[in-house]
């Protein structure tokens, strides 16, 4: 598993250019599931038949935040807006990378007196001595991402800016290769564009009109100093999402995963985020509706170029989806 | 069908009879009776046949709505309430003459306000709220003003169609105006493959007409076109101005609604470039539009959106070019030959 999560967090994936992890995941799945295929929005759709009479899709998004090219300044510096949700205050002297291999510093600019930090107040430096250099490195609407590599700390733990949610399509890509002898059928969608909007779920749930719907994704770990939100603690299990403000999870959803938890003899933690949402929120809206659920990796500092998982809660996490997906 | 016709009907979302009824004629007189129809939301959906099934399906979007007024009371002093329909500043409203209604019940109102001799400094200082606002069609008490203007009756902008300077027009509704006159040049345009007009209804009030005619058309790519806000003019540094008109329609790689598929976004700048229609990228992200509901209607599919940059838009005076709105035209069918040669 670590090694797999190393492969995929130092894939470039901003919304709207997943194809580089799309690509590498294929690779490792598709001798393993019986279909893949792409779509508009630039899902990766796996199907695997199982003895079951359900479909579950699985959702893993593939994307993380960044931030777009909007214009370049005369001295060369890049002005940028936001892909997802980027933390202006996290977004300060940051290395960041392009698509085409082109890094720079993410910096902000001095601020006069009373004016408040925002992405406008950022920009990108290159190294470009001027406007016409940067516009020969990238063009408008190039996106970058938080650059800094994957690294372990601790026993069994590991920071990447991209846990969010590669954590997340490392765990779907190891339940397909651990598939029980008797299971239900799995529709393993790896998403694009969540962190817009759940947008590439919505339309992947409408195609694969599944049965039941479940997302896998991070969520925010409360147990660092005077964060008080979240009972969810990093290391202490994976975590059965009872709700946020995208989806209530399907209180049968929410048992069976539970039992399977139980069964699986591993930890697990109730999560209730009383922000946030997962691919769970658009499956749970497709066509006629279907049950939803997510299961959570607990995550530290969401949303930054350090993002923290614990491994542990990943093989334990493994090992609950196994039993969960049993016929 | 001229600019000036178009930006001169009045239609809000939900009641866009007025323009509905010019681009349906328009479109059976082209294509026939059975390639034009309506949805329940009240968009015109005109499909032309592939010659070449292999082609990808193609559809245009434009919205036919604009924003506008909504009267929702009447004073006993005769002046009707109202609230916005569609994303308003007040402060482009203050003394603009509107019309009450539609067709033969309409009647002409203007939105009055404190004379600046009678307001206190902080008056003077602040923009006033919506619901501070009224408008005046001369009616001597509730009763009539209710009777001319009962509840629910749209307010729409009265502000003529002005060609000015060198090639600009101001007039009212150029969003999304400059759209519909383009797509009812593109019922001709050169392109074998499966190609959708669809003219969208409410629009300006959360992408609702796009939404059940992209889930009905399902094609496999998407073009919309918009009229965008240009912030080009007094000192806004260059960063700020978004697109400036003149310069050509803009190419937007993502808004708050959709991110523009990365290989069509190129692929538009490629035959711009290719066939010499001026273009430039839209550089700010902000809004959203059509392409948002479109891009994620029933299996989803691949959208980019072509505006003409509007100064003052949103507001009785927006200002355009009129090179920027015919290159419109061109860019679009410059991607659609592309969209051919594959």
């Amino acid at each position: 598993m670590k090694d797999l999560l190393k492969q995929l967090t130092v894939l470039y994936g901003p919304s709207g250019r997943e194809h580089t992890v799309a690509d590498v995941i294929e690779s490792l799945v598709k001798d393993k599931v019986d279909s893949v295929r792409r779509d508009a929005l630039g899902n990766l759709i796996c199907e695997k038949k199982g003895t079951g009479a359900k479909r579950i899709m699985f959702a893993a998004h593939m994307d993380h935040i960044g931030l777009i090219v909007t214009h370049v300044e005369k001295e060369g510096w890049l002005r940028v807006s936001n892909v997802g949700g980027i933390n202006v205050n996290m977004s300060r002297a940051r290395r960041v990378k392009f698509m085409n291999g082109v890094q720079g510093v993410l910096y902000e600019q001095a601020l006069k007196a009373g004016e408040n930090s925002a992405l406008s107040t950022l920009f990108i430096d290159i190294g470009a001595k001027d406007e016409a250099e940067a516009l020969s490195m990238i063009e408008i609407g190039d996106i970058a991402v938080y650059a800094e590599p994957a690294f372990d700390v601790g026993k069994t733990r590991m920071v990447s800016p991209a846990m969010d949610n590669r954590s997340a399509c490392a765990l779907l890509i190891g339940l397909l290769s651990n598939l029980p002898e008797n299971h239900q059928s799995i529709v393993a969608v790896f998403t694009a564009q969540e962190e817009v909007g759940v947008r590439g779920a919505t339309v992947a749930a409408y195609s694969a009109q599944p049965d039941e719907g479940i997302a896998i994704d991070v969520t925010v770990a409360g147990d660092i100093p005077e964060l008080k939100l979240n009972a969810v603690k990093m290391g202490e299990g994976p975590a059965v999402k009872i709700k946020d403000t995208r989806s209530i999870s399907h209180p049968d959803v929410v048992k069976r995963m539970i039992d399977a938890a139980k069964r699986a003899g591993v930890p697990y933690q109730r999560e209730v985020l009383p922000y946030g949402g997962t691919d769970a929120g658009a499956m749970q809206l497709s066509r006629g509706g279907m049950p939803v659920g997510t299961l959570s990796i607990p995550c530290r500092y969401v949303h930054s170029a350090c993002e923290m998982i614990d491994l542990q809660d990943m093989e334990n996490g493994l090992k609950l989806l196994v039993e969960y997906i049993k016929a | 069908m001229d600019l000036k016709t178009l930006c001169e009907l009045n239609a809000l979302g939900g009641r866009e009879e007025a323009v509905r009824k010019v681009v349906y004629d328009i479109c059976v007189d082209k294509l026939g009776k059975d390639a034009v129809s309506f949805d329940g939301m009240g968009s015109v959906i005109a499909m032309r046949k592939a010659k070449n099934t292999s082609l990808p399906r193609v559809m245009f979007a434009a919205h036919m709505d604009e924003i506008g007024l909504i009267a929702v009371s009447a004073g006993d002093d005769g002046l009707i309430n109202f609230r916005a329909a569609g994303s308003v500043d007040p402060r482009v409203l203050l003394s603009k003459r509107v019309m009450v209604g539609y067709g033969e019940d309409a009647v002409p109102g203007v939105i009055g306000y404190m004379p600046i001799h009678l307001q206190s400094s902080d008056e003077y200082h602040a923009a006033p709220t919506i619901e501070k606002l009224s408008v005046d069609i001369g009616a001597k008490d509730k009763a009539e003003a209710e009777s001319k203007a009962p509840k629910g009756t749209h307010i729409t902008f009265a502000t003529k169609y002005t060609e000015f300077g060198d090639g600009f027009v101001c007039a009212k509704a150029l969003d999304d105006r400059v759209g519909v006159y383009n797509m009812l040049r593109l019922l001709d345009a050169e392109y074998d493959g499966e190609l959708t007009l669809a003219f969208t209804s409410r629009e300006e009030v959360g992408l609702r007409g796009s939404k059940t005619a992209g889930f009905r058309v399902q094609p496999d790519i998407a073009i919309v076109l918009e009229g965008t806000t240009a912030n080009d003019l007094g000192d806004t540094e260059d960063r700020f101005k978004v697109c400036i008109p003149g310069q050509g329609p803009c190419v937007s790689f993502m808004d708050l609604s959709s991110i523009a598929d990365h290989e069509l976004f190129k692929l538009v700048l490629k035959a711009g470039q290719a066939e010499s229609v001026p273009h430039q990228i839209k550089k700010y992200v902000a809004g959203g539009n059509d392409a948002g509901a479109i891009q994620r209607a029933g299996a989803g599919c691949k959208t980019v959106v072509i505006s003409v940059p509007c100064r003052n838009i949103h507001s009785p005076s927006s200002v355009c070019s009129l090179q920027d709105v015919d290159n419109q035209y061109h860019l679009a069918q410059a991607t659609l030959k592309h969209l051919m040669k594959g």
